[in-house]
């Protein structure tokens, strides 16, 4: 009662003080005063994914007066089950910061310009156009994210790929899933878990692989703590670089030396295979063996190029393999222990335990991360405890839809919303889908990621559309690519919803509708497809990204690939793209079943979602007649792969002598760019800072908060120092999270990449310290 | 719990300028007009001394040319009674 007259009050002053206005000031208009207010004490609650990490929590968002005003975890998601975190309870409030984007703008005579979107849209086309012309068709790009939509990627992807037949189209999740990708291609044959998240509620053991869950996943985290309050038998294994929130939690904490995870994994393999704990009936029916190339390179320069080959092995020669991995060998270099290395081992080879490890940019973010993703693989594989409940390798990722969008769709240059490029067949389907002649599907992939930046600052690339993402403070080895884009002959047309350092380098701003402001579809790290609608209205002339490249095709002449209206496009977008997936392997839900639930998982097979692939008792695409079906794959088998340590790119040395961490808190979503506009987040955590172990600190004679220069062969930067803070690093290493756009961490970053899946490392390269 | 209403009056050309700083303060909203240079400012703080803080923020604000009073309560005392 006192809430809702303390509203009416308020809603009494602001119409007071409105007719006041009236009288003095003649024809007067406050068109948007209702959304500002807010306060009419009625509640409408609609449901949403949380756009704010790749858990997928479900979210209701309430209503009023056409703004939104509260958050609650929506009990009826599986995910979540009703809770949220710190960053999705006050998610709704990023979309309020004071200076929102909502007109287009455009550069002119050096100056940034307000202009009509449809003026900014017709001169985003007209450049694409001429530029295309004048430099050939690949000489344009988009860049994208894994926080577009569904039918954002899809519609991208289609323009770019299908009408303009260029494959410049990449999203950030190389940046965070890439090696993930390649790792689940390269073992199984398929993208994406086999298991779902109530692997937690069924697992004895955790075990995270350089992922500080505790902050990065807090929901899912939180539901292993609850397991293991609950139940007796449940411990959780933290195996990181630091010691963590994750740490602080875990029954045990192993720290290894940067890059070294490749041979713990491998040494765990040998003591698995060494006491005899394989599972020899999966084993023969379910696995084959196979080698790579090795010193495979770091692709730090230009134009690097590298394709793996496959060559089967025997399982003599496998064990041959694992010989220069004795637990006494792999504690000389990673700094574990061989007890606690035979322990791990231990826990994976007990067939009376559920093991489940998790992991996301510790594993991925690694210049062997299709490496480590195979070898953990391996781990499972070996002892068969994978595709049942509470028994699975579990890669999480990091972003509201880079399985939805960026693994699904294919965002990727050399995918396609089924399949890849290079393939006739897939080529094929995606022409009849797309109705363009299938000549249009160039069969080469063009540039990933990194190679695109590098592409821009050579001059390869002459136009860019960024959306929903701000790689002017993401991409590593950043002071390059920045000039890069500052060129005078490149065009940078960036959608987005806040000023950035990214708008900072376009030539047009397109005001963006953020997250609930337009109908789309998610997909979270357990393959769950999540829809939302339009809640809200986006403010002045801001449009979905969506929407925008509709715009930009029809101007361009596609008309007849982009026909839909703008009443009911998503579900028709939602349709066509589905017809990719058809089939047990991967059936989407049909649009008017993912309205109506918060969320569901694909396979979508006869109206019954699948929780463990590759397992017949769940998974109807399964055929053989066996216990497991690793159908990905041509020879129906999962593929253990003999892949060696090799160090990093950039190590420790005389001169830059420790090693330099980069991540997140939990507090801020990436780069800070919507989460610092939120009061009370960015009140809790206003800055960035770096992370020092106290015997490092004290040798540098410095305390918490003194500045420190941190200086690579790349840059330098000075930050406060954080001593005993919520990480420690081990002796030898500091940690920057990335968030603070104050602090540009990554001009320090090395742009090395893993060279199967193009992902940048950005654990790892070498730095030295002053205090500054 | 005080809740009033103003008319603020920019400085010249700096409305915006004003709407940001304003929205930058507790306890204010703001409904800037459509097609004038006026914005309706509402503010509720929790106690006296928050309303004496916000209000010499208020006069401390570089964009702002005038302040008119509209609208004034105090929900807490309404409470009591």
């Amino acid at each position: 009662m006192k809430l809702n007259r303390r509203r009416f009050m308020k809603y009494a002053a602001a119409s007071s003080a409105i007719a006041t206005a009236g009288s003095l000031f003649p024809g007067i208009s406050f068109g948007n005063w209702q959304q500002v207010t807010g306060n009419s004490g009625i509640v409408s609650w609609e449901k949403a994914p949380c756009r704010f990490c790749g858990t997928g929590c479900g979210v209701l968002v309430g209503v009023s007066d056409g703004r939104a005003v509260a958050v609650k975890g929506d009990p009826s998601c599986s995910v979540n089950k009703g809770l949220c975190c710190m960053k999705g309870y006050h998610s709704v409030q990023a979309l309020y910061g004071a200076d929102r984007i909502t007109t287009a703008r455009v550069r002119k005579n050096g100056e940034m310009v307000e202009v009509p979107i449809s003026e900014a849209l017709d001169l985003v086309a007209a450049k694409l156009a001429e530029t295309r012309e004048k430099h050939g068709k690949d000489s344009v790009a988009m860049y994208g994210s894994g926080q577009w939509t569904i039918p954002d990627g899809y519609v991208a992807s289609k323009l770019f790929k299908g009408c303009l037949g260029t494959n410049n189209v990449e999203a950030n999740a190389r940046l965070c899933m890439a090696s993930a990708v390649t790792g689940f291609m390269t073992t199984f044959g398929l993208d994406e878990p086999m298991g779902c998240y109530e692997d937690i509620d069924n697992a004895n053991v955790f075990i995270t692989w350089g992922n500080n869950m505790a902050e990065m996943h807090p929901v899912l985290f939180s539901r292993m703590l609850a397991n293991r309050k609950q139940r007796a038998d449940v411990q959780i294994i933290d195996f990181a670089t630091r010691l963590t929130r994750t740490s602080q939690a875990a029954d045990k904490s192993i720290l290894f030396n940067p890059q070294t995870d490749l041979a713990v994994a491998n040494a765990i393999c040998y003591e698995i295979i060494n006491n005899d704990w394989v599972n020899w009936n999966f084993v023969n029916e379910h696995v084959s063996f196979h080698k790579g190339k090795t010193n495979i390179g770091y692709g730090t320069e230009d134009h690097f190029a590298f394709t793996d080959k496959a060559e089967p092995i025997s399982l003599d020669e496998y064990k041959t393999f694992l010989e220069d991995y004795t637990p006494e060998k792999v504690e000389k270099i990673s700094g574990v222990p061989a007890k606690d290395i035979k322990y791990l081992a231990s826990l994976y080879g007990d067939p009376t335990v559920k093991v489940t490890s998790f992991w996301c940019m510790g594993m991925n973010q690694h210049t062997r991360g299709t490496w480590i993703n195979n070898l953990v693989y391996n781990i499972h594989l070996l002892v068969g405890k994978i595709s049942t409940p509470g028994s699975g390798p579990f890669s999480l990722t990091g972003q509201p839809s880079a399985c939805g969008t960026v693994r699904e769709v294919g965002t990727l240059t050399h995918a396609l919303p089924h399949g890849v490029v290079m393939n006739e067949e897939d080529r094929k389907t995606a022409a009849r889908i797309w109705d363009v002649p299938v000549e249009n599907i160039d069969p080469k992939p063009t540039y990933h990621t990194v190679e695109m930046f590098r592409a821009l600052d050579r001059g390869d690339i002459r136009f860019m559309w960024i959306q929903v993402t701000n790689p002017m403070v993401t991409m590593p080895n950043l002071n390059r690519y920045r000039k890069g884009a500052e060129k005078d002959d490149r065009f940078i047309v960036v959608s987005d919803v806040y000023p950035t350092p990214t708008t900072d380098v376009a030539d047009v701003i397109l005001p963006a509708a953020m997250w609930i402001e337009q109908e789309g579809l998610f997909g979270n790290s357990e393959r769950r497809t999540q829809h939302f609608d339009e809640i809200l209205t986006p403010p002045g002339e801001a449009m979905s990204d969506t929407w925008q490249i509709i715009e930009v095709a029809r101007r361009l002449g596609f008309e007849k690939q982009f026909p839909w209206s703008r009443d009911d496009y998503i579900g028709k977008i939602w349709e066509e793209y589905r017809l990719f997936h058809a089939g047990a392997k991967h059936e989407m839900a049909p649009y008017t079943v993912l309205k109506k639930r918060s969320g569901v998982q694909w396979p979508f097979v006869n109206g019954k979602e699948t929780r463990w692939r590759y397992n017949p008792k769940y998974d109807p695409a399964c055929s053989n007649g066996k216990d497991f079906d690793f159908y990905g794959k041509k020879d129906n088998r999962a593929w253990i792969w003999a892949r060696p340590y090799e160090p990093a790119a950039e190590s420790p040395d005389g001169e830059f002598n420790f090693w330099l961490n980069t991540g997140r808190v939990i507090e801020h979503w990436h780069t800070g760019s919507m989460t610092r506009r939120v009061p009370v987040l960015n009140n809790a955590m206003p800055s960035s800072y770096v992370e020092l172990h106290p015997d490092d600190a004290a040798d540098l004679g410095v305390v918490n908060g003194e500045m420190v220069k941190i200086i690579s062969r790349r840059g330098e930067i000075q930050m406060p120092a954080q001593i005993r803070g919520r990480g420690v690093p081990a002796r030898g290493m500091v940690f920057v999270p990335f968030f603070d756009e104050s602090y540009l961490i990554n001009e320090l970053t090395l742009d090395a990449f893993c060279p199967i899946s193009k992902q940048p490392d950005y654990k790892k390269c070498a730095v030295r310290l002053e205090k500054a | 719990m005080p809740i009033f209403s103003y008319l603020a009056i920019p400085k010249n050309g700096a409305k915006k300028a004003l709407c940001t700083e304003l929205d930058a303060l507790d306890h204010c909203e703001i409904i800037p007009a459509e097609n004038q240079d006026v914005v309706v400012l509402v503010t509720e703080t929790p106690d006296e001394t928050a309303e004496e803080e916000l209000q010499d923020s208020l006069k401390n604000l570089q964009s702002l040319q005038s302040l008119s009073l509209a609208f004034g309560c105090d929900t807490s005392e309404q409470q009591e009674k």
